[in-house]
């Protein structure tokens, strides 16, 4: 509705220029000559770097150039000029500069080419130019061609070298051109050069990149601030603009006094030092101009640079309205695609809804609503917070109060837009940053909840890489059905559960959700019928209840039946759960570990559920019902599996604490003996080494094999460790159980907190930093014994020895450095990508192209094969058509 | 060390890292355009200094087709417009 009136003019092209000394006296409002801004009273000073002829910022004063205000009318600001005294060079076109000077000869201005190198040339450019090439490469070759003769071809005068002294001073073989000197040489060039200096003749002269008179920005590019103390602080611009005016009177007053020389000099390179610094405070070569408190000040090109400059932090980067930001929190309950948003919030946020015959009564009645306050501060009641009138062409805004929004909704009419609040089952899009992928900003339906955080079901923390230690993130409303739809196909979570990374789910059950179906599962049982109809109520099963077996008189329920509740009926697979122990042979159907999980027409036959079934990544069941059924089915499973298993994992209980650590004596000895021998082992090693008698491997040093051979029995030492220690803490281990299947944690975790820590190690070696020739001072000089070097013997529970700390905070320090540095390099190679990559896009065709129509691919990763559509990355799974084709489907 | 004067004469086109290159016909390259619906600037550009170029002496504005190996598909053909080079 809005869109037709927005277009109303297009920008064809843009062109960049030089503005010459006359267009910036021209376009000035006022000379500026004094160096002050305020006097006493607080009046801007005529001719002043305030001057109010500049454009005004304080509001209700009119501008004295166009006679509008700051406010209504918006007055734009109006440039004024400074008149250099001697002139200067400007820093951003020195090297432009250098090239001029370099091409043409001082005495005649001409091109330092023979007339037929200069046809030559211009007859490419011309050609270049109707081919629409590229011509920087024959602008290089030109000043190449012309630097190399020795005389002017013209005039006969013999040319001489030219250096550029970084940043803006000019060298002639050895002599220092002045800024003057300059000016004079390249006013001498051509009109008729200019095209093969690279300056288009028709608006630029060469000898406008020396600087005789600086245009004064307007105040309202440069305001100032009123502190609370009545103090006024100037922006960086004025304080800048102070300087240049004051050397540049300084050096006026000295010129015309006949000072000596030397001093006018001194003053002339000091005036080029602050323009250089006011056009760029960054030049390298000269110290940034400060702030009294030593802050480099942020002049012109600082204002544009970098990432927090115009471009990147104002234009590509905006702030938006219909969006909010809170803390997020858990809610089981809610389903993966919803998202609790607090009351307050929903208040605020509105959808627009065009009033129409349809609607008229239902809007009205929203705008009532507004009157009506709920007894209950919890209970939501959404309402309508504007009305939207068009009136002859003249939009009118109505704020809905309790007061009028009876009077307002009796005026209502057709073709009005009212603002109404959130309500449930709204669409909007929910986000975390960093946004490293398109999962980090996925549609979800809008649930109005108490309290103040968002809301959130687990399943969905992944994709956002979000835990709930403080995160907050961010929600933002859709506003037009175009979008909405958009969303609504593009963008929903169940339509993101299949990454683009891999071909696989990145949404599924986690935590918990593993641990309780691991706990349901694992032994095959029948479990009381009051219990299990508990579990089923979780889900909201509304089908006939599995067939119940009689145990002791009562009724029962086998756990695999209430599991197989949640399968389509189509639904056949075979594979090893996470549990599965990797024996020799496996027995299939026979597993002892009840490992083997098997799935007939939708009934769980034999095996446990775990993350192999229903995780992310691995999950089968939850890819296959994926695949067969489609994201819908996918999304309704992972809802129930994961609302079944919490229920399951509530009723029986489940904790773990220090104590599932706790290994009997026995097993702590065999440990003990274990280390005991391999550190034996290490110190015959280290003796046969310091006897000459260690045979080295192929390709490595003595030291090197001596190393190798450490660090594979330190290795060694801690898996026989840890494989004891799990030995002794069985399957009934809360922790055992979480790191069996996959629920969190892993043996090796386990292992370290039972068994033994394990060897240390920064940049993959044995530690060896330190002091000369031992790493701590409690070892002798040249140890080369194991926990002289970071082997820490001791493990997690029992705790480690002052010495073992020390190696095992430096391996975790490496650890910590190295995800630092990880993530802002990886963060800045991805900013080059999407540069790069932003403005291509896949065709109807399969055909990759760039937005001006260039091919990049013929077909999309050449096989033309969307990855979150594909099966780990291959267009189609052979395995499961053979398969498939077998079994007769 | 011996210098020879004479360019060692190599024949990129058999190394197994060069893909095929082919100079396609006038008729090729008609169907080419209406099959992708697009003009000869849209194509990926080559330089006519191009070794490869050189090798199948191909002059500016032939369009070569070039059949490369891949991960995902095997095969993956591309063409590409020979143009001028700025050298």
């Amino acid at each position: 509705m809005e869109r037709a009136r927005s277009i109303t003019k297009k920008i064809g092209n843009i062109n960049f220029s030089l503005l010459s000394p006359n267009e910036i006296r021209k376009m000035s409002a006022t000379k500026v000559i004094t160096a002050d801004t305020y006097d006493d009273d607080g009046f801007p000073i005529a001719m002043g770097l305030m001057d109010p002829r500049l454009g005004v910022i304080e509001p209700g004063l009119r501008c004295k150039t166009c006679g509008l205000r700051v406010g209504k009318d918006k007055c734009p600001g109006h440039f004024g000029h400074i008149d250099l005294a001697m002139p200067v060079i400007h820093v951003g076109l020195i090297k432009s500069i250098r090239d001029c000077l370099r091409s043409t000869c001082r005495e005649c201005g001409k091109l330092l080419l023979t007339d037929k190198q200069r046809e030559e040339y211009c007859d490419i450019l011309k050609k270049y130019g109707t081919e629409h090439r590229d011509k920087t490469y024959v602008f290089k070759q030109i000043i190449k061609d012309s630097v190399k003769s020795d005389k002017c071809p013209h005039c006969g005068r013999e040319t001489s070298k030219i250096e550029l002294d970084k940043p803006t001073s000019l060298r002639e073989s050895g002599k220092k051109l002045t800024p003057s000197e300059v000016r004079e040489w390249l006013e001498k060039i051509q009109d008729e050069n200019l095209p093969l200096l690279d300056i288009n003749k028709r608006t630029a002269r060469p000898e406008w990149m020396i600087l005789t008179v600086l245009p004064v920005p307007p105040v309202t590019v440069r305001p100032s601030v009123t502190l609370q103390s009545g103090e006024r602080s100037e922006d960086d611009l004025t304080h800048k603009l102070v300087d240049v005016i004051r050397i540049n009177q300084r050096l006026q007053e000295n010129r015309d006094a006949g000072a000596p020389q030397l001093i006018v000099e001194d003053l002339w390179e000091l005036l080029q030092y602050h323009i250089t610094t006011y056009l760029d405070n960054q030049t390298s070569g000269i110290p940034p101009a400060r702030h009294r408190s030593g802050r480099p000040l942020k002049t012109l090109a600082q204002r544009l640079k970098g990432k927090e400059g115009r471009f990147r932090s104002n234009l590509s980067g905006k702030r938006v309205n219909f969006s909010a930001r809170t803390v997020i929190s858990p809610d089981p309950n809610l389903s993966i695609n919803e998202l609790g948003v607090p009351i307050q919030i929903a208040k605020e946020l509105t959808i627009p809804v065009r009033v129409t015959v349809h609607n008229i009564d239902w809007c009205k009645e929203m705008i009532e609503k507004k009157a009506t306050i709920p007894s209950d501060p919890n209970e939501y009641c959404p309402s309508a917070n504007y009305v939207i009138r068009e009136m002859e062409g003249m939009k009118q805004r109505i704020k809905v109060t309790e007061r009028n929004a009876k009077d307002v909704a009796e005026r209502l009419e057709t073709g009005a837009i009212i603002e109404r609040q959130l309500m449930d089952g709204d669409l909007a899009l929910f986000n975390r940053q960093p946004s490293l992928h398109r999962m980090s900003m996925m549609a979800h339906r809008v649930r109005v909840v108490p309290h103040k955080t968002f809301r959130f079901n687990l399943s969905v923390c992944p994709p956002y890489n979000a835990d709930f230690d403080g995160d907050e993130m961010n929600l933002h409303l859709i506003q037009g059905e175009e979008a909405k739809a958009e969303a609504e196909i593009l963008m929903k979570v169940q339509e993101n559960i299949l990454s683009p990374r891999f071909g696989g789910a990145i949404i599924g059950g986690i935590h918990d959700h593993i641990s309780g179906c691991f706990l349901l599962t694992q032994k095959d049982r029948n479990i009381p019928i009051d219990i299990a109809i508990h579990i089923l109520s979780a889900t909201g099963f509304k089908g006939k209840l599995p067939i119940p077996v009689i145990e002791n008189g009562k009724s029962h329920i086998n756990v695999k039946d209430i599991f197989s509740t949640l399968l389509p009926d189509d639904l056949s697979l075979e594979y090893k759960s996470k549990s599965c122990f990797n024996c020799e042979t496996c027995e299939g159907v026979k597993c002892p570990h009840n490992a083997y999980v098997i799935i007939k027409n939708g009934v769980l036959k034999h095996g446990t559920i775990d993350e192999n079934s229903i995780g992310a990544f691995k999950g089968r069941i939850l890819d296959r019902i994926i695949r067969d059924h489609g994201m819908g089915a996918g999304r309704e499973f992972i809802d129930n599996v994961t609302r079944m298993s919490i229920a399951a994992i509530t009723l029986f209980g489940f904790t773990t604490s220090i104590d599932d650590e706790d290994i009997p004596d026995e097993a702590k000895k065999q440990i003990e003996e274990g280390l005991a021998k391999a550190l034996k082992k290490i110190r015959s090693l280290v003796h046969a080494y310091e006897n000459d008698e260690l045979e080295s491997l192929p390709g490595r040093s003595i030291e090197e094999t001596l190393e190798m051979e450490i660090m594979k029995v330190t290795g060694k030492a801690r898996d026989t460790a840890g494989e004891i220690a799990g030995r002794h803490l069985g399957l009934n281990n809360s922790a055992v159980m979480m790191a069996k299947s996959g629920a969190r944690g892993s043996m090796l975790n386990l292992s370290q907190m039972s068994g033994c820590v394990g060897q240390q190690a920064v940049r993959g070696e044995r530690i060896h930093r330190g002091y000369q020739y031992r790493t701590l001072p409690h070892f002798k000089k040249g140890d080369l014994g194991a926990s002289a070097k970071g082997f820490v013997a001791s493990c997690y529970k029992k705790g480690l020895t002052p010495t073992e700390y020390f190696f095992h905070s430096m391996g975790g320090r490496e650890g910590l450095v190295d995800t630092a540095v990880r993530t802002s390099r990886s963060g800045y190679m991805q900013r080059r990508l999407i540069n790069a990559l932003e403005d291509l896009r896949v065709e109807r065709d399969g055909t990759v192209k760039h937005s001006g129509g260039q091919i990049i691919q013929f077909m999309y990763g050449e096989d033309g094969v969307d990855p979150a559509r594909s099966i780990g990355g291959k267009a189609i799974d052979i395995n499961r058509i053979i398969s498939d084709i077998k079994e007769g489907v | 060390m011996v210098k020879t004067s004479e360019k060692q004469s190599f024949d990129i086109m058999s190394h197994d890292l060069v893909p095929l290159h082919i100079i396609i016909s006038d008729k090729e390259k008609k169907e080419l355009f209406e099959k992708y619906n697009i003009a000869p600037e849209n194509l990926p550009k080559i330089f006519d200094s191009d070794p490869v170029i050189k090798s199948i002496g191909a002059k500016p504005g032939q369009i070569t087709k070039i059949v490369r190996k891949s991960h995902t598909a095997k095969e993956a053909v591309a063409y590409r417009l020979v143009i001028e080079s700025n050298e």
